[in-house]
């Protein structure tokens, strides 16, 4: 090998690697930093070391919002992983018709989110949507889908005529635990943000169910075959043979979902409010947060970066552990 | 065999429930963008643009009127222009027995044409057009000479390199906005088409697609080459590529639809109309005119439309690229 040959590889991946450095290893140091100093659009002011880890601590707006994600993510990821493996499953045994049955799985995959959040606002609307139309037929009537901030679990409880609030009174005096704390955690995720919900998965589910579908139809007949053989059920052969071959699939659908849905913003942001968020701040999800702090008025762009970094490990953490779990269930 | 029957007529009951799910808030979009503002007002929530106005009858014509007031013996009515739009006369008292009702189904097709013109949604999508465009070919480019050094070559430093790409590329977006748009305005990029294209035009995935398309290449087919006095790139641009066409369509649609569909980003480091992209665009049109419905579904449908076309038209190479890259990847 001449001199020559040792330096070109790098010529190739310069440009890449420009790109990654400028636009990724630079901003993401420069948050570490920002993070650690009183920092604003004109440049750094102050080194304040800890600060803002310590606001962030103590600020409800950030507890709040990482509970709206928590919220998010809980309800989200399990409702996609069960749809789209069980849409999955009855579409890896059809013929007829399974292509029509893919592409329209496909269509809200390749739709961007803007127009599919504006399309859903309305279909929200209280008065004039779909939503509540297709509910009347079912006596259900006006539900104020992006205005209702009680949590769901509250309004189930409300609507068969249980009070939901004497209990958690009781609870409260029992546990001292504060009454709102307790309200705000087991009244589940508002109404609100329940719509919020719906149309994550409904975004989700079509991807999956085909990453799924190629999923099952990697695994071999013959177990089935055998299974049936044996006078396995259906069910069983459901459990004991695609859940355990699968496992690698829903740990990818798994990773995947857990962070698209900590990413979340432009149905908040397009869904909700006014003001973003809404209502009494029960949609805003930690990215919106992120997002108002330091880019709305107060453009405090360390304190936002803070946030941001917190987010970053609060993924990574749940990343890692996803991946443990994995490690001991995979076959 | 009746077991057989009924597990069939289940299975493609869910199948088809699922499918409607999937596509009702589409034809829902579409449906809308069809119906008259005054339909909707009234709460027109079904599919059809049906339109149900009164009319009375003027000279042996038919003169659309808006009831204001209706009694007994008297009623107060203001009468529509041709188009039923704006009223040509108002506040005329007719006889309430003389006002009829009509039911019809109209589809107003010029709530397209008024959207498209009520905001600069042509720039827009020209903007939108040039941009993708741009971080198509650029994401092309550097993802081919990448890949091909990391399939291909030797160098110190190789797999770390590797993994520092793809560690960067796995962190989201959200988590680097703020510094980034930090560091776009120290270098005055922001409002700029170099924001909206330069960050974008390196993707991992697309490396790491080539990369696996490149190593299935036979080696003799390099030694060949390089006997036959071909330079490096010249594999690369001659052999190379040209065989790679299938994989080098994936990453194009890829960085398509990533770009298309990009809204936060531009959203953040863009204000001016001039460079505006259509979904923020659109976005801002769903903040402006929350009054008029129809118009902002117009503008919804043909913002997806574009995609939507091309994935039905591609779409097996579509999915079935999604699904391998999200293996792989």
């Amino acid at each position: 090998m001449n001199e020559k040959s040792k330096f070109t590889p790098f010529l190739y991946i310069l440009p890449a690697a420009l790109i990654v450095i400028i636009f990724r290893l630079v901003p993401i140091t420069l948050s570490f930093l920002l993070s650690f100093f009183k920092w604003t659009i004109r440049g750094p002011e102050k080194f304040i070391a800890f600060q803002n880890y310590v606001k962030l601590f103590n600020d409800p707006q950030f507890w709040q919002s990482l509970l709206n994600t928590v919220f998010l993510v809980i309800f989200v990821v399990p409702s996609t992983l069960i749809f789209s493996l069980f849409f999955a499953n009855l579409l890896n045994k059809t013929k007829a018709l399974s292509g029509f049955f893919r592409t329209t799985f496909f269509v809200p995959t390749v739709t961007s989110l803007v127009a599919i959040s504006i399309v859903w606002k309305l279909i929200f609307a209280q008065k004039s949507g779909l939503m509540n139309h297709f509910l009347s037929l079912f006596g259900i009537n006006g539900l104020g889908w992006l205005s209702e901030s009680r949590g769901i679990f509250d309004l189930l409880f409300g609507a068969v005529g249980i009070n939901f609030k004497e209990w958690l009174h009781v609870l409260a005096g029992g546990t001292g635990i504060p009454f709102n704390t307790l309200y705000i955690i087991l009244g589940g995720p508002s109404l609100a943000l329940f719509a919020i919900i719906i149309v994550t998965v409904w975004r989700s589910l079509g991807y999956n169910t085909i990453v799924y579908l190629a999923g099952l139809q990697s695994i071999p007949d013959i177990y089935y075959e055998a299974a049936e053989i044996d006078g396995a059920s259906k069910f069983k052969q459901f459990f004991k043979i695609t859940v355990p071959l699968i496992s690698p699939t829903t740990y990818y659908v798994l990773l995947m979902t857990t962070i698209v849905t900590f990413r979340v913003f432009s149905q908040v942001y397009l869904m909700t409010g006014p003001p973003v968020g809404g209502p009494l701040g029960t949609t805003k999800v930690i990215v919106y947060y992120i997002f108002e702090t330091g880019l709305g008025e107060a453009m405090d762009l360390s304190y936002a970066s803070t946030i941001a970094l917190v987010l970053f490990f609060i993924i990574l953490s749940v990343t890692l552990l996803q991946r443990k779990l994995e490690k001991k269930v995979h076959y | 065999m009746f077991k057989q029957h009924l597990d069939k007529l289940t299975r493609y009951f869910f199948l088809i429930l699922c499918a409607a799910i999937m596509v009702i808030p589409f034809i829902w979009m579409v449906s809308t963008s069809l119906k008259s503002q005054s339909a909707i007002n009234k709460g027109s929530a079904g599919f059809l643009p049906i339109e149900i106005v009164n009319y009375i009858e003027k000279d042996g014509e038919k003169e659309y009127v808006e009831i204001i007031e209706k009694k007994e013996n008297k009623a107060v009515v203001n009468i529509y222009d041709e188009e039923r739009k704006h009223f040509k006369e108002s506040f005329v008292e007719v006889s309430p027995q003389s006002i009829k009702r009509d039911t019809f189904i109209k589809f107003h097709f010029n709530n397209f044409v008024e959207a498209f013109n009520k905001v600069p949604f042509g720039r827009y999508f020209l903007n939108t057009i040039f941009v993708s465009f741009c971080v198509v070919i650029g994401v092309l480019l550097t993802s081919s000479l990448a890949a091909y050094a990391f399939a291909r070559m030797k160098f110190v430093g190789k797999d770390a390199i590797f993994y520092l790409f793809i560690s960067m590329m796995m962190v989201p977006q959200p988590i680097y906005l703020i510094p980034s748009y930090y560091l776009l305005t120290k270098i005055h990029w922001v409002n700029t088409f170099w924001a909206l294209i330069v960050p974008w035009i390196a993707n991992i995935f697309s490396i790491f697609l080539l990369r696996q398309q490149f190593k299935t290449i036979p080696q003799d087919l390099f030694d060949a080459a390089t006997i036959d006095g071909c330079t490096r790139f010249e594999i690369l641009w001659r052999i190379v590529l040209p065989i790679s066409k299938p994989v080098l369509a994936t990453t194009a649609i890829f960085a398509l639809i990533g770009s298309w569909n990009s809204f936060m980003w531009p959203l953040v480091m863009t204000n001016s109309d001039k460079i505006r992209v259509l979904q923020v665009g659109l976005s801002y049109f769903a903040q402006e005119s929350s009054s008029s419905t129809a118009l902002l579904m117009a503008a919804s449908t043909f913002t997806v439309a574009p995609l939507i076309i091309l994935f039905l038209f591609a779409q097996k190479q579509i999915i079935s690229s999604f699904v391998s890259s999200g293996l792989k990847g």
